[in-house]
């Protein structure tokens, strides 16, 4: 009873560390692309932005010594790939998803050609700040080391909200996503918006994909993002677009990322794909529960309402 | 969303002197020319990033080409990897030409060659032809209700299909680790899980004089059939009339959603059939090896073709040619084997925002004018 009981608790403190830990790169991605939705464009392609983050985070850290400059550089290259997203999707006749699409498959050639030289070493990696010191339990200690990225994350939501909803620029982008011809009428220029908006939501993505490589074990691999910036769009959704609400949301995702991993480690190994597989699992229960034909989803930006017909 | 790209809707405007004909055939090179010229771009593109890599992009297009078609051997290899994708880039073609974009092709491959499997080790006593039939029923059903799941998704609840298409790949792939290491396990597959295999002598055979499996037939087969059921049937027209309007579609009484799910039902069971022959004809039993990503790379095909079937065929050789050509670029040139998913990505870049040109190159409006 009592061992059963141990490991119970074990698996809820490897959950809750894990999902601390798993929600950090769904928490940028889902804020830099609930940024780019709110000014009326979807950006897909952010699987192939994490990945280059990811990559780019790794190589700086391990060439500079350096893994601040690494997320610094991982930010850069987002903002680029922000910008030629953002760039394809202006031209006429090219459809948001299509761009997501290529850009995927554009983000993860480029991460994979340039992280095959990567593969083997480990890279400096980003302090982490020790909240469990005061526990003698090996696995709370180790569930409480959190990475300076997760209050980061809790910043800029907060940041984000305040930015959408008393700023000047904020409220614009906000026009821009809901009402594009009414914008266009009060002289606000959509273009301009929209690509600020993409680039800097790319950006934010790929610092959340330097979590990925810059924390423990803080290794690149090609499968390191597993699925995660696509999930993220689907997890604003779930958010209903609210920056504040994209954290609750990003703590669940995480913890359904943490849910085989803590299993194993209470030594239930059977179904372990299954039970790995649950965040993809978990998000598409939460499409087919959060979308509707019948109404506009509360929250949803003007723009991409229409869009969806 | 959008109806994704259809060739056959030109520009033209009112008062336009052109016969329909003519029309049609200024049209038809204008989806040639913009294509070429699109991959012309990128071949550019990817030559300076050769030069940026420090390598040779001459040497690099020549190693390409010696690698597809440079010789016969190599012609074989680049038709070999042709098959799989003229089969999943209809995965992506045959959904969006009615409307509903979707990206599922690699799970639709995965779980079409894992149901193929279980088909044919349940039926391994019968012989060869009929265990085969089975399997290829079982494959394209599997991955048929695979892509209509996802269609049926967006087209009753709204959900992306385009998202829940690349979730279900992931899950795909969980549910083809899960089995191999589980109940399809076979004991004797220690370090490389893998399922039992379906017997040697009922592998799918090779086109006679060839080492290229019978999968390339099935492939092209499926494109014509594809072209003929969308270019020259009644319900062809009814889903092109649904992805180009579903608006205009449902008020002249279309049933939409047996239209939409139908033409995903479709493309999905080409790619699982794609699944049974690449368990069929190259590994003879459920593995990772079958993740090979040709579903991935289907999707480029799918849009470099503008979701034709008949282009489809050609385009795959192509592709086939470049995917061929990875192991060479690492040997010759000290290229990693992920060059070719750069490549890759510069195409699919350019081909979207080649998109932007058509009914817009002066040349051939001003055709089309004096015609």
């Amino acid at each position: 009873m009592q061992a059963e009981g141990a490991a119970v608790s074990g698996i809820a403190v490897a959950l809750a560390g894990g999902a601390i830990r798993g929600s950090i790169p769904y928490i940028f991605v889902s804020l830099g692309e609930c940024l780019t939705e709110k000014s009326g464009r979807i950006n897909l392609g952010m699987e192939g932005v994490l990945l280059m983050g990811a990559m780019t985070a790794f190589g700086i850290s391990d060439w500079s010594g350096s893994p601040w400059l690494g997320v610094l550089t991982a930010a850069a290259v987002g903002a680029l790939l922000g910008l030629l997203h953002a760039g394809l999707t202006e031209l006429p006749r090219v459809n948001d998803v299509a761009a997501g699409i290529a850009m995927i498959v554009f983000g993860s050639g480029l991460a994979f050609f340039f992280g095959k030289r990567f593969v083997a070493p480990m890279a400096p990696q980003l302090p982490v700040i020790d909240f469990g010191g005061w526990s003698s339990d090996p696995a709370i200690h180790s569930a409480l080391r959190i990475s300076p990225l997760f209050f980061l994350g809790i910043a800029g939501a907060f940041t984000l909200h305040y930015v959408l909803a008393n700023t000047r620029w904020g409220l614009r982008v906000l026009a821009v996503g809901d009402a594009p011809e009414a914008a266009r009428s009060m002289g606000i220029s959509i273009r301009n918006k929209r690509m600020v908006a993409t680039v800097i939501g790319a950006s934010l993505a790929a610092v959340g994909g330097a979590h990925l490589t810059l924390y423990f074990p803080g290794i690149w691999s090609e499968g390191i993002s597993g699925g995660q910036g696509l999930m993220a769009v689907a997890l604003v959704i779930f958010a209903r677009w609210s920056p504040r609400r994209c954290l609750a949301a990003a703590l669940l995702f995480g913890a359904a990322q943490a849910l085989g991993p803590s299993l194993q480690t209470a030594g239930i190994t059977g179904y372990y794909h299954l039970f790995n597989a649950s965040p993809y699992l978990l998000t598409l229960i939460v499409m087919i529960a959060s979308c509707s034909h019948r109404k506009t989803l509360t929250g949803m930006p003007g723009a991409l309402a229409a869009a969806r017909g | 969303m959008k109806a994704v790209s259809l060739a056959d809707i030109t520009v033209s405007p009112a008062g336009n002197k052109t016969t329909p004909q003519r029309r049609m055939h200024l049209a038809g090179l204008e989806s040639v020319v913009i294509p070429v010229g699109a991959l012309l771009a990128s071949m550019i593109v990817f030559a300076i990033f050769c030069i940026l890599a420090g390598a040779n992009p001459i040497g690099v297009y020549a190693s390409i080409y010696k690698a597809g078609f440079g010789s016969w051997y190599s012609w074989q290899n680049s038709l070999l990897r042709a098959a799989p994708l003229m089969l999943c880039g209809l995965c992506t073609v045959l959904p969006a030409r009615a409307g509903v974009l979707t990206v599922g092709n690699e799970g639709a491959f995965i779980v079409g060659g894992l149901a193929a499997t279980a088909a044919g080790l349940a039926t391994q006593a019968a012989p060869a032809a009929i265990m085969l039939t089975i399997m290829a029923v079982t494959g394209g059903l599997a991955g048929g209700v695979w892509i209509a799941f996802a269609a049926a998704l967006q087209h009753y609840r709204g959900v992306n299909a385009v998202i829940s298409s690349l979730l279900l790949n992931y899950l795909g792939l969980a549910l083809l680790l899960q089995l191999v290491e589980g109940p399809m396990h076979d004991p004797g597959s220690l370090n490389f899980p893998a399922s039992y295999a379906i017997p040697e002598s009922h592998h799918l055979g090779v086109i006679p004089g060839t080492r290229i499996h019978l999968g390339l037939a099935f492939g092209v087969i499926a494109c014509l059939l594809a072209w003929f059921l969308l270019e020259r049937t009644v319900w062809g027209m009814k889903a092109k009339i649904t992805g180009g309007n579903s608006r205009a579609a449902a008020l002249v009484g279309l049933p939409l959603g047996r239209i939409v799910l139908l033409a995903a039902f479709l493309g999905g069971a080409c790619a699982g059939l794609a699944g049974m022959v690449e368990v069929a004809a190259v590994h003879g039993r459920a593995s990772q090896s079958i993740n090979a990503g040709y579903g991935y790379v289907g999707i480029l095909v799918a849009f470099l073709a503008r979701q034709s079937p008949l282009r489809v065929i050609w385009v795959s050789v192509l592709v086939g040619a470049m995917v061929a050509s990875g192991g060479i670029l690492q040997r010759a040139h000290d290229l990693p084997d992920a060059t070719v998913a750069v490549l890759e990505g510069i195409v699919f870049v350019m081909i979207l925002a080649s998109e932007s040109l058509y009914g817009r190159v002066p040349l051939f409006q001003r055709v089309s004018d004096a015609g």
